[in-house]
C-alpha cells in the first residue's frame, strides 16, 4: 500500500530511477493513486445504465442504445467454453463508475492534479519527452474518464480526429452513431453486452480520406479503485485511402481482489485503407500464490472494406485470466488481415486467446503468427478460427503457431478450427512446440552466458518474428517486458 | 594450468567420480579414455561447473584459483570451455547472435566494452575460414537441423571465436566421418598453442592421430588407473579396455 506522503516524496522521480526500478522483480506498477474518487453504487441494472449515460451527459439515442443492450445482457449466459477456470465474478459486486473528482479537460497540463501527472510520470509516460522526441499523441485513461489529450491541435490540423469517446459522442454524434456497434453488436457476445450497457470511456479515432496519420497514437489505460471493472470502448474509423498506427499499452496496481476489464475494440478500414492495432498488455497477472489479478475478457474485431488491410500486433504479459481474439472480417474483395501475437504466461496465469480470420470477400488474404510461452503453473491456448464463406473466391490463409513451455508444470494447447465452404481456398497451418531446458540453460551458461540473459537470448528469438511488427519506440518496451515476466521461470 | 586433487562427485546419491587427480599444463594436450560408463562425461561436466552432479570431495584449481563455488558462467570468464558431446538446440537464435552474445558477455564480465562490430564480422570470416563453414550457415538457428558433424564443427567454431585458455572436448570425434574429422582436428590444431591446453576425451584411438596427445589417462570406474604417453593410446586401441582392468585387479 502507497501512502499519499510516500507518493509526495517522489515529485522528483526521473527517467533514470524509473529504468532502474524496471530492473527489479517486483511489479512495477504495483501502486494506486489515492485521489478521491467519483464512484457509483455497486451492483448493475438499468437505473445505474442511465446514472452512467447522466454522469456523461449522453444524448438519447445513447442512453437508449445502452439500455437495449442492457436488456440483452440480462438473458445472456456467461460463456464456459474457454480452456480457463476461474472464480466467476460477481457482477453484482463490483462499481461500474469510478472517475478521479478532478475530471474536466484541461488545456495544458499544468492545470492537471499533480498527482495524477506524477502517476503519469510512474507510468513512464513522460508527457514531456513524447511530446519533444517521439512525436506520440496521447490519450490517457485513468479508472473509467480520459484526463489528458495532447496534440489534439495539430491533428485536427490534418481533419484527424483523436478523442475520448465521451467527447465524441457529443462533437461527432453522427461519427459514432453512423460506425459504433456496427463490427460488434451489442448482442454480440455476454462480455460486449456488458460493454455496450455500461462503457464509460475509451478512445475515438476518425482518420479522413487519403490522410496518413503522422504519428503513432497511442493510448494508456489503468484501473485504479478496488472493485471497479474497467469496461472502455475504442472505435476506430480509417476513410477511404487513409492510414493510422495505434497503440494500446496497459497496466493495473497491485489488487487481491480480481479485477475485470471488458473491453470491446472495433475497427473500420475503409476502401484502401489500412489500420496497424498494437497492445502492449501488462494488466496485474496475480501474485505467486495465483491471487489476486486482473480478467481480461475483450472483444476486438476489425472489418475490411475492398483493398483494405488491418494488422493486430499484440504482446499480453499480464492478467490472471486472459480471453481475447482480436478478428478481422475481410468483408471487402482483395482485402488482408494480419495477426502477430506472443502471450505469455507465468505463475498460475492461464490464457485462452487467439484470432477469427473470416472470409467474404474475394481474393482476401490472411496471416496468423501466434507465439505462447508458458511458465510456472499457468496455461496456454491458442484458439484460431479460419472461416471461408462460399462466395469468398480464392481466398488464402498462412497460420502459424508456435508454443515454448519453460520448466515441467505448465501447458500449451492448441485448438486451431478451419471452417471453408469454397474450393479455391488454400489454407497453411504450422505448428511447433518446443521446451526451455536446463540442458539450454548450462549450455548458454558455458559459453559465458548467465541464467537471465539466457532465458532472455532464448525467448527473443522464439518471439522475434512478433518482436519485428511493434512500432520501433514499442518494441524495446515489450522486449523489457517479456524479460521481467519470465523472470525465475527456469529453476 | 588445471589442478584436480581428489575429486568426488555424485549424482542421486551415486558416486560416479572416486578420487580423480589431474594435473594439466599450459601448452599440454592431454586425453582421457575409457569405457563407457567410466565417468568421462560427468567429469568434462563437473569442471565445467555443471550442478547436477554434487562435488562430495576434493577440489579443482583452475589458474591458480579454487573454482569450485564458481557459477558455470563465472569460469567460462575465466577461459574455460566445454565442446559438448550433444550440442543442445536453440531456435530462433542465430549461429552469429549466440556467439555474439557469449563474446560480449565474457568481455563485460571483464569490464571490457562490447567488441565493436567490423572486428566481430572480420573474426568470424577469419574463424568460419579455418573450419570450412559456409557463411550461410552462421545465420541458422543454433544447431538446429544440423547434423552430427556439423554441430561438432560448430562447437569448435565457438571455440575459436571464444579463444579459451583450456578446452574440453567432449567425444568431439563422435559421430564425425574421415572429412569432418580431419577439420575439426585441423581447426583444434590450430587453435593449440604454448599459452592454452586441451583435454580430449575419446573412446578412440583415431582422434589421437590428429590431435596428438603429450599424455593419456585411462579412466576406469570413476578412477584414473594408468597414465602414460601417446604409445598407451596405441596399446589400449590394440588390446581394449579389459587388458587394463585385468591389470588394474591385479
Amino acid at each position: 500500500m502507497f501512502l499519499r506522503n510516500n507518493f509526495k516524496s517522489k515529485m522528483a522521480y526521473t527517467e533514470e530511477e524509473l529504468k532502474k526500478e524496471l530492473e527489479t522483480k517486483e511489479y512495477e506498477y504495483g501502486f494506486y493513486t489515492d485521489i478521491e474518487s467519483d464512484t457509483l453504487p455497486i451492483g448493475l441494472n438499468e437505473d445505474i445504465v442511465r446514472a452512467i449515460s447522466k454522469k456523461k451527459n449522453e444524448p438519447q439515442w445513447m442512453t437508449d442504445w445502452r439500455l437495449e443492450a442492457f436488456s440483452y445482457w440480462k438473458q445472456m449466459e456467461e460463456p464456459e467454453w474457454a480452456n480457463v477456470t476461474y472464480q466467476k465474478p460477481d457482477f453484482q459486486a463490483i462499481s461500474y463508475y469510478s472517475a478521479p473528482v478532478s475530471a474536466p479537460k484541461y488545456d495544458s497540463l499544468d492545470e492537471v492534479d499533480p498527482e495524477l501527472l506524477d502517476t503519469f510520470k510512474r507510468l513512464g509516460i513522460s508527457m514531456d519527452e513524447q511530446k519533444k522526441l517521439a512525436g506520440v499523441a496521447v490519450d490517457v485513461v485513468m479508472d473509467s474518464v480520459s484526463v489528458a489529450t495532447s496534440f489534439k491541435k495539430t491533428l485536427g490540423e490534418k481533419g484527424i480526429i483523436f478523442c475520448s469517446i465521451s467527447e465524441a459522442i457529443q462533437k461527432h454524434p453522427e461519427l459514432v452513431k453512423k460506425y459504433l456497434g456496427t463490427v460488434v453488436p451489442q448482442k454480440d457476445n455476454f462480455y460486449a453486452a456488458l460493454n455496450s450497457a455500461v462503457f464509460s470511456d475509451g478512445s475515438f479515432c476518425y482518420i479522413p480520406k487519403g490522410v496518413r496519420c503522422p504519428m503513432e497514437l497511442s493510448t494508456y489505460f489503468r484501473i485504479n479503485q478496488a472493485g471497479t471493472g474497467q469496461f472502455e470502448r475504442t472505435l476506430v474509423i480509417a476513410d477511404e485511402s487513409s492510414y493510422v498506427s495505434y497503440l494500446e499499452g496497459c497496466t493495473a496496481p497491485t489488487r487481491d481482489e480480481n479485477q475485470l476489464h471488458a473491453a470491446v475494440v472495433e475497427l473500420i478500414a475503409l476502401d484502401d485503407a489500412e489500420i496497424k492495432y498494437s497492445t502492449v498488455q501488462n494488466w496485474f497477472p496475480g501474485n505467486k500464490e495465483g491471487k489476486g489479478g486482473v480478467f481480461n475478457f475483450v472483444t476486438k474485431r476489425g472489418l475490411c472494406e475492398k483493398r483494405a488491410k488491418i494488422s493486430w500486433t499484440q504482446v499480453e504479459t499480464g492478467s490472471a485470466v486472459t480471453w481475447k481474439y482480436p478478428s478481422c472480417i475481410l468483408k471487402g474483395d482483395h482485402s488482408v488481415g494480419e495477426f502477430y501475437s506472443i502471450a505469455v504466461t507465468n505463475n498460475f496465469q492461464q490464457a485462452d486467446t487467439g484470432t477469427k480470420m473470416i472470409h467474404l470477400g474475394k481474393n482476401t488474404r490472411s496471416t496468423i503468427i501466434s507465439k505462447g510461452i508458458s511458465a510456472g503453473r499457468s496455461q496456454n491456448s491458442y484458439r484460431g478460427l479460419v472461416q471461408v464463406h462460399g462466395r469468398a473466391e480464392n481466398a488464402r490463409n498462412f497460420s502459424q503457431c508456435d508454443s515454448l513451455l519453460m520448466g515441467n508444470a505448465c501447458g500449451a494447447h492448441t485448438f486451431p478450427y478451419i471452417e471453408t465452404k469454397n474450393k479455391t481456398a488454400q489454407i497453411e497451418h504450422e505448428a511447433t512446440t518446443s521446451k526451455i531446458g536446463e540442458d539450454q540453460i548450462f549450455y548458454c551458461n558455458q559459453r559465458g552466458i548467465d541464467t537471465e540473459k539466457a532465458i532472455a537470448l532464448i525467448v527473443n528469438g522464439f518471439s522475434k518474428e512478433v518482436l519485428n511488427k511493434l512500432p520501433m519506440e514499442f518494441a524495446v518496451e515489450a522486449q523489457k517486458l517479456l524479460e521481467i515476466s519470465l523472470e525465475g521461470s527456469v529453476g | 594450468m588445471l589442478r584436480i586433487e581428489d575429486l568426488h562427485a555424485s549424482v542421486e546419491d551415486k558416486e560416479i567420480l572416486k578420487g580423480i587427480n589431474l594435473d594439466i599444463k599450459a601448452g599440454e594436450v592431454h586425453a582421457i579414455m575409457g569405457p563407457n560408463g567410466s565417468g568421462k562425461s560427468t567429469l568434462s561436466s563437473v569442471i565445467a561447473g555443471n550442478d547436477y552432479f554434487e562435488v562430495t570431495k576434493g577440489n579443482i584449481e583452475f589458474l591458480g584459483e579454487d573454482i569450485g563455488e564458481l557459477a558455470p558462467e563465472d569460469r567460462a570468464h575465466r577461459g574455460l570451455f566445454l565442446s559438448f558431446q550433444y550440442p543442445v538446440e536453440i531456435p530462433g537464435v542465430s549461429v552469429t547472435n549466440f556467439v555474439k552474445t557469449a563474446i560480449n558477455e565474457t568481455r563485460r564480465a571483464k569490464g571490457l566494452e562490447d567488441m565493436p562490430a567490423k572486428e566481430m564480422l572480420k573474426m568470424i570470416r577469419e574463424k568460419s575460414e579455418l573450419l570450412e563453414i559456409d557463411r550461410k550457415f552462421l545465420s541458422r538457428s543454433l544447431n538446429e537441423g544440423f547434423s552430427g558433424g556439423e554441430k561438432k564443427r560448430n562447437e569448435i567454431f565457438q571455440m575459436a571465436m571464444l579463444e579459451p585458455k583450456l578446452a574440453i572436448l567432449d567425444e568431439t570425434d563422435s559421430g564425425l566421418d574421415i572429412d569432418a574429422l580431419r577439420i575439426v582436428a585441423g581447426g583444434v590444431n590450430k587453435l593449440k598453442s604454448k599459452d592454452n591446453a586441451v583435454v580430449v576425451i575419446t573412446h578412440y584411438q583415431r582422434l589421437l592421430e590428429y590431435i596428438v596427445p603429450d599424455f593419456v589417462h585411462v579412466l576406469l570406474n570413476g578412477r584414473i588407473v594408468k597414465s602414460g604417453g601417446k604409445e598407451l593410446a596405441l596399446e589400449l586401441e590394440e588390446k581394449g579396455y579389459d587388458w587394463i582392468k585385468n591389470e588394474v585387479a591385479v
